[in-house]
């Protein structure tokens, strides 16, 4: 039962989406009226970059086969799908000839450091006091807390990353304004390496945790309020059982369910708002190599990261997917 | 020698909401009077919406805001003591929970912990009333319980959304007389039940009753369960109880109208006449009628039922109704 | 008119409503200003905000001020554009697959749970990215609207769920009703009130793409809007250059307008929530 009826459908909507997803990515270039390839070129010379010679006609090449305007469209995209099942995403334009995936596996650590600790965080420290805030709803301090979460809540990433910029970097100096660690410094595993990152990941962290936090909050208050009308916890509380038991192992515990799945389908968005924060505070990952790319035209560049990024987030769903059931004995024992 | 082991006095219970800067109030419970005997089981009858389940949280003391009593009280009588409920502390009131007073909830899907089996429950309430016992003694305590009542041992492994609604309500009563508390209050317990389970449920209840010798509330809109197992029924009508008395007068001579309209109501043994369902519909608690608040609803209306609410009538000895009809109401006062 | 002073007697809502009230008064006076936003240098550069440039002027000599005005005028329509269109999608694409059912939801289903995992936000920039040079007020809004019914057409579909178990339904049916006649002359008005409270967000949502989009630099970076603000004082170093107030007009803005919108939101759905709305009608 649990098997056909949650990891089937599951891990097909896995490969579907997957599928969808990079179809897309590889139609919508076919599909805009002008020539992609003519178009992107003449956009390079257009900024008068320096390119290497032979690296013009490279693009060319790289640009055909991956648009796939070369041969009949089925051939072209099936050897997309030959090339990417390899792991060939195609070389960088702007740093020829680099391929695009060691540009991204440079770049990953520091997304997923930064996006990992952050998202993790907020929704572990999100849910406990917003658990708390909704169990003890009637108390002052969970007003107070609910009137704060209001505020940050609507506020996007960058946004809220700017204005601390503008707080903090600006108005009382205490933390770096940009970049990942002290120019020139070379990464080492050294303490001192260490703090440096910790320093300057510090604002672009605090940015994506707070707001994180206010969400996971929010809707952890509500979710717990409504579990709190169960008819479980009014029985549990007239048989006398301890409050503590109460908010922990029938209350918060039955709450984080509709959190994990929350969790799931929320990932492609705080991904999408960390490249966003990353961009603001110049932090070398995904989100500013993702900028680079886009402000020197190298399409091939963007659409690795779009592939990759699809490939990633779709797995990390599946696996906040797969990680439920251990959580809720009515999909184990369906 | 009084025998009252829970009574009201008075009792008014109304929910007081804020909406929009308007204030609501919702008279839910009004001017109860009830003097439930030790080792007796009184059923509380009424329509879905007039009172009952808020009448159920005031006696077990568990008045939370935007519920409030705003007048009367509700005492217990522990160890001969008679013991204003709004005077114990939550700790007091927590620890007479289970070991003194229990509930019986409806065994609804979500009436026990979805995440827990049964054995995690039993080990909850346990130890909550019994101090972090040896998690060993525990199961063996839930374990001997489990077969005194005759139910299986291996739904201690089980979770809830795997047992039957008959066997979770099963399980509820078996929660609730764990610690063969005094009292047991009795919320629905065999509604959505199939009549067979049904049988079963209120067979056991009577066992457990039999067994404790304790006091059993049972509060249920069904009124061929209260035939079933009731020594006592309250009648209760928007707020009220309107009539009381023992289950064969309720049954035998019904008084008041609307105790009528639900006996005449019932289905009968070989009685093929069409089913009379009251007229209409319960009142809003928000918005009730003056007067007996029964008197839209009412075949014999007279003026003075319009006007002023009756009080209760003495018209035989523990039998008492509050209607015109029977009586000018010198026994116990109503507003 | 009745449901109106209600909401109004929410704070939220108040709050909410007086703020975009403000914004809106604020992008009025675009109409009214002397300099035409399109062109540079017509103010002295990098001027402090005083007397004369109240908000102080950029890099490119324009007054921020009277430019403020354009971004929140420009800013608005984009979102408007985007989220009446997602709305007509959302509502048609609910409707079919609440009312159909079967296959034809479970594929409706499909793209729009596909919409909601994808990181969309690279699949736009990578459209935006090859039409880069066309993207005005309307084609942003189209662009965004393409992308942004996904959640809400769910939203309506359990809606529509829900309401096909009534009565009213089957008695259609039986008498004959053609099917589509049905669904908007009988569920319009159900989940009309669910239409607008979900345009508040997607307007939000609207502006924030708007935002990102133009910081990274694909939009049409002459026309005035908050994110291009934004993109230029990014560009000219506004902050390490210590040019606080260029940056701070757009931030403080976008940080009222999305406070505001999310404010109305959650008051409106408050108000709709059936639950609360059975306190206010005053049952037991």
């Amino acid at each position: 039962m649990f098997v056909r009826r949650y990891l089937i459908p599951r891990l097909i909507q896995y490969v579907l989406v997957i599928l969808l997803g990079i179809t897309a990515v590889f139609f919508i270039p076919r599909l805009l009226p002008n020539d992609p390839v003519m178009r992107t070129v003449a956009e390079l010379r257009a900024r008068g970059s320096t390119l290497e010679p032979g690296a013009v006609d490279k693009i060319i090449a790289d640009l055909t086969e991956l648009y796939g305007l070369e041969g009949s469209m089925g051939e072209q995209y099936w050897a997309f799908w030959g090339r990417l099942l390899r792991g060939d995403l195609g070389v960088s334009f702007f740093q020829f000839p680099t391929p695009v995936l060691r540009l991204i596996t440079t770049a990953l650590p520091w997304t997923l450091g930064l996006l990992l600790t952050t998202t993790l965080l907020a929704w572990g420290i999100g849910n406990l006091v917003g658990g708390f805030a909704g169990y003890y709803s009637n108390r002052r301090w969970s007003h107070l807390l609910d009137t704060v979460a209001m505020v940050l809540r609507p506020m996007p990433y960058y946004i809220f990353a700017f204005a601390l910029l503008l707080l903090f970097a600006y108005v009382v100096r205490w933390f770096p304004v940009s970049g990942g660690a002290t120019l020139g410094r070379q990464p080492s595993l050294s303490w001192a390496f260490v703090q440096d990152v910790l320093w300057h990941s510090f604002l672009p962290a605090f940015s994506i945790f707070i707001l994180g936090t206010a969400v996971w909050f929010q809707t952890m208050k509500l979710v717990v309020q409504n579990v709190n009308g169960e008819s479980f916890v009014f029985y549990a509380k007239l048989s006398g059982v301890q409050e503590s038991k109460i908010v922990s192992r029938y209350v918060i515990r039955n709450a984080l369910l509709p959190q994990i799945t929350g969790l799931g389908l929320s990932l492609g968005l705080i991904f999408s708002g960390a490249l966003i924060t990353e961009i603001v505070f110049s932090y070398p990952g995904l989100g500013t190599l993702l900028y680079n790319a886009i402000i020197t035209g190298d399409y091939n560049l963007i659409m690795g990261i779009t592939v990759f990024s699809i490939v990633a987030i779709t797995t990390a769903v599946l696996i906040v997917d797969l990680l439920y059931p251990f959580f809720d004995p009515r999909i184990r024992y369906m | 020698m009084d025998n009252t082991i829970l009574r009201t006095a008075a009792l008014q219970a109304f929910y007081q909401l804020d909406l929009y800067g308007k204030t609501k109030v919702v008279k839910a419970v009004n001017e109860v009077d009830l003097a439930i005997q030790a080792d007796e089981i009184y059923g509380i009858a009424g329509e879905s919406g007039c009172g009952k389940s808020t009448l159920l949280k005031a006696l077990v003391a568990a008045v939370e805001p935007p519920l409030r009593v705003v007048g009367g009280k509700v005492t217990y009588r522990i160890d001969g003591k008679e013991v204003d409920v709004s005077t114990l502390s939550p700790e007091e009131k927590r620890a007479l929970r289970l070991s003194y007073i229990a509930y019986v909830p409806q065994g609804s899907m979500s009436v026990l912990n979805p995440v827990a089996r049964i054995r995690d429950t039993y080990r909850d309430f346990i130890e909550s009333h019994l101090g972090r016992q040896r998690h060993q003694e525990a199961f063996a305590l839930a374990q001997d319980h489990l077969t005194d009542l005759g139910l299986p041992l291996k739904i201690l492994d089980a979770y809830p959304h795997q047992l039957s609604g008959g066997m979770r309500q099963r399980v509820t009563i078996a929660l609730a007389t764990l610690l063969k508390p005094r009292i047991l209050i009795g919320d629905e317990p065999t509604t959505a039940l199939d009549v067979v389970v049904q049988r079963g449920v209120v067979q056991l209840l009577k066992e457990v009753q039999a067994r404790l010798k304790n006091t059993i509330v049972l509060v249920t809109h069904d009124m061929g369960v209260h035939a079933n197992i009731a020594d006592r029924i309250g009648i209760m009508y928007a707020g009220r109880i309107v009539e009381e008395a023992a289950t064969e007068k309720i049954f035998g001579a019904p008084a008041h109208p609307y105790t009528q309209y639900l006996i005449s109501s019932l289905p009968k043994f070989g009685d093929k006449s069409p089913r009379e369902s009251v007229p209409g519909s319960p009142p809003s608690l928000a918005n009730l009628p003056g007067g007996c608040p029964f008197h839209p609803r009412c075949p014999h209306v007279q003026t003075r039922c319009k006007e002023k609410m009756p009080g209760f009538t003495q018209i035989e000895k523990n039998h008492r109704v509050a209607c015109w009809l029977v009586g000018e109401g010198e026994h116990g006062q109503a507003a | 008119m009745k449901l109106f002073r209600d909401l109004l007697r929410d704070y939220r809502f108040a709050l909410g409503f007086w703020a975009l009230c403000l914004l809106l008064f604020f992008a009025a006076l675009s109409f009214g200003s002397p300099y035409d936003p399109t062109l540079w240098g017509e103010v002295p550069r990098d001027q402090r905000p005083s007397a004369e440039y109240w908000l102080g002027t950029d890099s490119n000599g324009q007054d921020i001020f009277w430019l403020a005005t354009f971004a929140v005028r420009n800013s608005l329509i984009i979102a408007l554009i985007a989220g009446v269109v997602s709305r007509i999608v959302a509502v048609v694409v609910g409707m079919v697959a609440g009312y159909r059912g079967h296959t034809t939801d479970r594929v409706l289903m499909f793209f729009s749970d596909s919409l909601l995992v994808i990181p969309l936000f690279l699949v736009i920039v990578m459209l935006a990215m090859l039409i880069r040079s066309s993207l005005n007020l309307v084609t942003l809004g189209l662009l965004l609207a393409f992308f942004g019914w996904a959640w809400d057409a769910r939203l309506i579909r359990s809606q529509i769920l829900s309401l096909r178990e009534r009565e009213f339904t089957q008695t259609s049916i039986l008498s004959g009703a053609n099917t589509l006649g049905l669904v908007f002359n009988e569920y319009m008005p159900y989940i009309t009130p669910l239409v607008f409270s979900t345009l508040i967000n997607n307007m939000a949502w609207a502006i924030g793409l708007e935002i990102t989009l133009a910081i990274l630099g694909l939009l049409d970076l002459s026309i005035p809007t908050l994110g291009t603000m934004l993109y230029w004082a990014i560009n000219y170093q506004a902050i390490l250059l210590g040019r606080w107030w260029w940056l701070m007009t757009p931030i403080t803005i976008s940080l009222l307008l999305f406070v505001a919108l999310y404010w109305l939101s959650v008051s409106i759905s408050v108000y709709l929530d059936p639950r609360t709305r059975v306190q206010r009608i005053g049952a037991g």
